[in-house]
């Protein structure tokens, strides 16, 4: 089990999801209140990043067909489309941290994250 | 057994399925479809699907397994014959029966055909199910020529499928311009370009005289004005039919669909109806509205399944609808109905922009090419009945989700 840093805590604002690209698993997190929650980027629907969605609450809406999907338990609101992967999230010393629990190839998976926003 | 029993395994009837249980709904629950495949997504067909990026397997939307946990039975294969709302029976075609408590009706809608001479040749083809998906994918692999009647949201993506594979392919459209009942002009004419330049020929204000043959074949199409088109696959996108007669025929009321209220019930009290076989008041059409699409199928689907559980959510949803046409992704919120002023937003030359529409001062409807970001607060905006002025509109570096803002602030 490897904690993976991905961003400075105080780049995350509210409402406004931040997705990054860990070998090849992407990773969307989002602050809600003073928590912060990550999930898989990618809709398990059909491919789009949620990253790029709009967030309200608890929720992350899917930009291309309105998927919706709690951020705290990856549960789809309408189960109609398969759930998607949440990951434990820490804050240490102002950063944020996620774990990947996806197997070796995640475990070696390059040790920064890359940023896919400006 | 009776409990709950569900016509029509797509979006509307699982959703109202699922939603029942999930909010406690105790009862058996048996969802009834004359398919026979498991619950699928229908949007692909006319994209991934022909372009062999899908296959059937993908496109399932939930396995046994997950509807097993759920303890909702899935009886496909069977179609309903009639339904006796006295006895709370349901006729199926086998002569079995199935009882129910609570009804729902979702049972979807059927391609409107084509009533032109040479209309029953073989190589004349509709899409609504993967039945039909798998027959027009063989079709397409062996044809060349392809003509394409209607100019309406399948007939495009077919359009753009076919030209990808490397096929001819002419679109045919009685109306002076692309999907006009759906889109604002400026979005017709963008797409019109986006077709034209992919290869796709595209035919306004023509119509079809007749549709000739050769043995029994389709060898050509001809318009009104003589013009005869050589084709050797025709595919019909003109449009879809509630298929209501099962609830006409058992009594309810049914114009244009099955008439039902914002819980989606019938004049019946325990037999409700959801998704394209529906037609519901809509405050956003400002009418009565039969809607043919996910996103209304799932929520009144579900503001269904929830009233049966005794949870009253009405379905009060902003449409919503999406296309995808060669690397074009389009997106609708709203009705627009008669638009009086339209906004541009963004940039049509970059190919990323909005068309914001309003009746009167209100923002009733926002088409969308490759722009989700607008359509997400669009659909917040017009739920709330917030309307952004055309200025805030046009100004791109506006923030029109500090519309939303200021508005819970205020609240």
């Amino acid at each position: 089990m490897t904690w993976k840093h991905l961003c400075a805590a105080a780049k995350l604002e509210e409402g406004e999801p931040l997705g990054f690209k860990l070998g090849e698993q992407r990773v969307a997190l989002y602050k809600v209140g003073d928590e912060v929650f990550a999930t898989d980027d990618v809709c398990s629907h059909a491919f789009a990043l949620l990253s790029s969605g709009f967030l309200e609450g608890h929720v992350i809406e899917c930009p291309l067909h309105g998927a919706m999907f709690d951020v705290r338990s990856g549960k789809c609101r309408s189960s109609t489309y398969k759930d998607i992967t949440t990951f434990p999230v820490e804050i240490r010393d102002g950063e944020v941290y996620v774990r990947l629990d996806g197997g070796p190839a995640l475990e070696a998976a390059g040790g920064s994250a890359v940023d896919l926003k400006p | 057994m009776s409990g709950l029993v569900v016509i029509g395994a797509s979006y509307a009837g699982i959703q109202a399925a699922l939603a029942a249980r999930d909010a406690g709904y105790a009862e058996p629950v048996t969802v009834v479809a004359d398919e026979t495949s498991l619950p699928y997504q229908r949007p692909p067909l006319s994209k991934e699907f022909l372009l062999d990026q899908a296959s059937a397997e993908n496109l399932v939307l939930r396995d046994e397994a997950f509807f097993a946990s759920k303890r909702i039975e899935l009886l496909l294969g069977h179609r309903v014959v009639a339904i006796d709302r006295h006895a709370g029976r349901l006729a199926l075609a086998d002569g079995s029966v199935l009882d129910f408590d609570r009804l729902v009706i979702a049972t979807g809608s059927r391609a409107r055909r084509i009533c032109v001479s040479g209309a029953e040749l073989d190589g004349v083809c509709y899409l609504r199910s993967i039945a039909d998906a798998v027959e027009l994918k063989a079709r397409l692999g062996r044809a060349n020529e392809i003509v394409i009647i209607g100019g309406g949201f399948i007939g495009l993506e077919v359009a753009s499928s076919a030209v990808k594979l490397g096929k001819q392919v002419t679109v045919i459209e009685a109306a002076p311009r692309l999907l006009e009942r759906a889109v604002s002009p400026g979005i017709s004419r963008f797409l019109l370009d986006v077709h034209a330049r992919a290869g796709v020929t595209v035919r306004l204000g023509a119509a079809i005289s007749a549709i000739i043959g050769d043995r029994g074949r389709v060898a050509a199409v001809e318009l009104n004005s003589g013009i005869r088109l050589d084709a050797d696959l025709v595919v019909v996108g003109i449009g879809g039919i509630a298929n209501d007669e099962l609830a006409s025929a058992a009594g309810l009321t049914c114009t244009n669909g099955i008439v039902v209220d914002e819980h989606g019930r019938t004049a019946r009290a325990d037999i409700y109806a959801a998704g394209d076989c529906a037609n519901h008041y809509s405050r956003f059409a400002e009418g009565w509205i039969r809607l043919e699409s996910v996103q209304h199928a799932e929520d009144q689907g579900r503001a269904a399944g929830l009233a049966i559980a005794d949870r009253h959510e009405p379905y009060d949803s902003v449409r919503r609808f999406w296309s995808d046409q060669h690397d074009v992704k389009l997106q609708i919120v709203g009705h627009a109905g008669r638009r009086g002023r339209t906004v541009i937003r963004g940039s049509i030359e970059a190919g990323r922009f909005s068309v914001f529409s309003y009746r009167q001062e209100r923002l009733v409807a926002v088409d969308s090419i490759n722009n989700s970001a607008d359509q997400m607060v669009s659909r917040r905006l017009i739920a709330a009945g917030i309307s952004p002025t055309p200025g805030q509109v046009e100004d791109s570096s506006f923030d029109l989700r500090s519309l939303l803002k200021s508005a819970k602030a205020v609240a």
